[in-house]
């Protein structure tokens, strides 16, 4: 693929503890998500698949190797350049939704906006656009306690994509839904990538990273498979 | 699968001919299984044999209407009202292979189980592929047929992977 990758890890590995109790939890782990494609990773319990989308997140940081987010080195930007660049590029997306309860549906998705230095008033506008993306506008004045678990999560979406972030990071993200409502998640998340985002999505049901163009498979920490690396578009359902 | 039942199911709602009766027994399903026109009319004169449709009038072509008749009607609310047997399971090649895979010597049984969940995987991408391009409900849930059942097949070979480390680990103690 000719375009740059929105998400890069080169060779990423990461250890928790040392001596005889280290645990390896990535082993020199690479793989990159460009603009348009969804990635799904997945593995038995530990088998580091959610260590990996904290890396990637800037939420944890490998004990070698690289993480490139939009071009930029998430260990060499440090705290407050990985928190900017949480706050900017990149977009999470928890299996529990995460919202914060005493705000309103418009105000989680606006925080990280206002929080990055946009006046409330364009924040709001911004947030108002993201929300109706997702299909929930009408839910703007709402707050998490008033609204079903589907529309938690796609209130969740909305914050995850505000203001054009291209990396969007989806732990489990149907995991708490029946399977319709899931579906329907799976559906604005890959509607976004093929809008131009990145994602990643960490997921134990192969149904759900049937949605992905490529399946990357972890066990103990190192990339043991890949689906789907060579699809080709408009492959017909004999084929 | 039931020709007969599928051919009574579409003629409920109206008379048809038998060429229409294939295109629509391949559009509500998706197209997955192409039904040849020489079954169709086979089967057509079975039913009509059996009171359960009647030929009408004939078109310019020379082609017949049918239409259900009331024995129809009960043939097919009884078909609908009752399951579809589980009889015993299909010869599934899978499961025979990957049997036959674990007591075969100097064999990497798991890039067995690798290679067929990729596999499958590259299959369940297709038709989520397919899904994302239809908009028909009827088509889009003998889809979610498909991926259902794709997904048990991945989750079976998931399970024997984590089964054979098992016993690796335990054959190394």
């Amino acid at each position: 693929m000719s375009t740059n990758p929105v998400l890069q890890l080169d060779r990423v590995t990461r250890v928790h503890g040392t001596g005889e109790l280290a645990v390896h939890a990535l082993r020199e782990v690479s793989f990159e998500a460009h603009p348009g494609e969804l990635i799904a990773v997945m593995g038995p319990s530990g088998s580091g698949k959610s260590t990996l989308l904290t890396i990637a997140g800037g939420l944890d940081e490998p004990n070698a190797g690289r993480v490139l987010v939009e071009g930029a080195d998430l260990v060499a930007a440090g705290q407050s350049g990985r928190a900017k660049l949480r706050r900017t590029s990149i977009g999470y997306v928890f299996q529990d939704f995460n919202l914060i309860p005493a705000l309103t549906a418009a105000e989680n998705v606006s925080l990280p906006l206002e929080l990055d230095g946009t006046p409330a008033r364009a924040a709001r506008a911004a947030a108002v656009a993201a929300l109706e993306e997702v299909g929930v506008a009408d839910l703007a004045d709402r707050f998490p306690d008033e609204m079903s678990g589907g529309q938690q999560q796609r209130v969740a979406i909305a914050r995850a994509v505000v203001g054009e972030r291209r990396l969007i990071l989806a732990d489990e993200p149907t995991g708490a839904l029946d399977s319709v409502t899931g579906e329907e998640i799976l559906r604005l998340l890959r509607a976004r990538c093929d809008a131009g985002a990145a994602g990643v999505l960490v997921t134990h049901e192969p149904r759900h990273a049937g949605w992905a163009d490529r399946v990357v498979y972890l066990r103990d920490g190192l990339v043991v498979d890949e689906s789907g690396a060579a699809l080709a578009a408009g492959e017909g359902v004999n084929a | 699968m039931s020709v007969k039942h599928a051919l009574l199911a579409l003629l409920e709602p109206e008379p048809m001919y038998g060429y229409q009766l294939r295109s629509a027994f391949e559009e509500r399903t998706a197209e997955l299984w192409p039904l040849n026109i020489g079954q169709v009319y086979t089967t057509l004169s079975r039913l009509e044999r059996d009171g359960l449709v009647e030929g009408g009038e004939t078109n310019a072509e020379g082609q017949q209407l049918y239409r259900l008749t009331a024995a129809g009607k009960d043939e097919l609310a009884e078909w609908f009202g009752s399951a579809v047997p589980r009889t015993q399971p299909p010869r599934e090649e899978l499961a025979i292979k990957i049997a036959l895979a674990v007591g075969s010597s100097g064999l990497d049984v798991t890039a067995v189980i690798q290679k067929q969940r990729s596999a499958t995987m590259t299959a369940l991408q297709s038709y989520t592929r397919a899904k994302r391009a239809t908009t028909d409900l009827a088509h889009g849930l003998v889809l979610d047929a498909l991926v259902f059942d794709a997904e048990a097949e991945i989750r079976w070979l998931d399970h024997c992977e984590a089964r054979l480390r098992q016993a690796q680990r335990d054959g190394a103690r």
